[in-house]
């Protein structure tokens, strides 16, 4: 079979939900354009901006930062070294390769250098669960390592099927508040917020994979130990049972959920919401302490006590608000 | 042919030639979650796969919920 875009090269991949199917070289095309398209829409970042792109080895990531970096952008990558085991030595080992290989900055930010412990014990110590743990020390430090290092904008390799997956969740559970946020573009809604984004919402995750396999790019395949989410998955999986009867219905989904978003009122409020400084940390939050500083506090203290600590074991506040940023700048 | 799978690493045969679309179809997966490559190419659901040929049948999609930040608001 021939592509249908050049009538030349044989079939690479099929496009259902486009009802075509593309050589290599005709889908990277494709690939590009859909990534040049979402960020000129939402207007996300500039190539005269510094972007910082937040790399955890696998195939969206990494292949957001090639694409970014192909596309003429001027990116960062930051790598956050979660201390699981041999997944995340796995994961620093390719994301470092694959900056060293295109000459390309990289921050690594190492949970254990700088709290004394990766996600599993600050999981463990504050009882939360390892992804929700993961997941708000991730976003902490791409908001603060980008601000202090003068980045206006983090981009996230979430691709159409982490959107759609989410909207379902966060729809079967009406979560407004939660519908409210999802957008592919966040804007600085504060001064110490910078801009978030994810380039790739428009591809799938198949599109992403398959761009990344063609790229020769080597990235992590296996899993992280910690992603039996279970809900996540089955979203994805009752998205793409649809998807094969019916292609289509997850751009459908989710695209015109974003048309849709202001018509049904849950367009982001990000405005209305009064943010403070965080008492211990001074990173914006709507509670008094932040949501970071809630959760590193019990392992903060659990240091500061094995340490024959001077605090009787309570949390020293001056231990989370000076976080030391042990920046390592390769290439 | 021989088929590289992954989540757990592990190997099949299967007797060939058959359909790619047959393959997946006898092990149950959906053509949207997987990519087939063969010869650091990729292979489409409908070509045909030699007996002796090898593939590798890679999963795409991630679960985790690093794929599904629970976001309520940006700030912490
Ligand atoms: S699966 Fe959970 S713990 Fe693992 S990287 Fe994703 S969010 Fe973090
Ligand atoms: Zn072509
Ligand atoms: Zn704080």
């Amino acid at each position: 079979m021939r592509c249908k875009r050049c009538h030349a090269a044989p079939v690479a991949i099929k496009l259902p939900r486009h009802h075509t199917a593309l050589c290599a070289a005709c889908f990277d095309r494709y690939v590009v354009d859909q990534v040049e398209r979402a960020i000129k829409h939402y207007r996300m970042f500039r190539r005269d901006e510094p972007v910082l792109v937040a790399v955890s080895g696998g195939k969206d990531s990494l292949g957001l930062w090639d694409l970014l970096q192909r596309m003429g952008y001027q990116t960062t990558g930051v790598h956050v070294q979660q201390g699981i085991g041999g997944y995340s030595g796995a994961s620093e080992a390719k994301t470092r390769a694959f900056a060293e290989a295109k000459g390309l900055p990289l921050i690594v930010y190492d949970l254990n250098k700088e709290y004394g412990g990766g996600v599993t014990a600050i999981a463990e110590t504050s009882r939360r669960s390892a992804c929700s743990a993961c997941g708000t020390v991730k976003r902490y430090a791409f908001n603060k390592i980008g601000r202090e290092l003068g980045f206006p904008v983090v981009a996230t390799g979430h691709n159409l099927d982490d959107e759609a997956a989410r909207l379902l969740g966060n729809l079967l559970r009406w979560q407004v508040d939660y519908l409210a946020k999802q957008s592919p573009a966040l804007p600085a809604s504060h001064a110490k917020l910078i801009r978030k984004v994810k380039p790739l919402f428009r591809l799938t995750e198949q599109e992403v994979a398959a761009y990344a396999v063609l790229r020769k790019i080597d990235y992590v395949i296996d899993e992280c130990p910690m992603s039996h989410d279970a809900n996540s998955l089955q979203y994805k999986a009752a998205l793409n049972q649809l998807e094969h009867q019916s292609p289509g219905t997850k751009q459908f989904f989710y695209l015109e959920f974003l048309r849709r978003q202001p018509i049904v009122g849950a367009e982001s409020t990000a405005e209305a919401v009064v943010l403070n400084e965080c008492a211990r940390c001074g990173e914006p939050t709507t509670g008094e302490l932040c949501g970071h500083c809630r959760l590193i506090a019990p392992l903060a203290q659990t240091h500061q006590t094995e340490s024959g600590g001077r605090n009787n074991g309570r949390a020293d506040p001056s231990i989370v608000s000076n976080i030391p940023m042990s920046v390592d700048w390769t290439a | 042919m021989l088929i590289k799978c992954h989540h757990p690493a592990r190997e099949l045969t299967i007797k060939g030639p058959r359909q790619v679309r047959a393959v997946l179809g006898d092990l149950k997966l959906l053509p949207e979650t997987v990519l087939v490559i063969r010869n650091d190419t990729l292979v489409t659901e409908d070509e045909l796969v030699a007996d002796d040929d090898t593939i590798e049948i890679r999963p795409v999609i991630s679960g985790g919920a690093h794929s599904l930040p629970p976001v309520a608001s940006h700030a912490m």
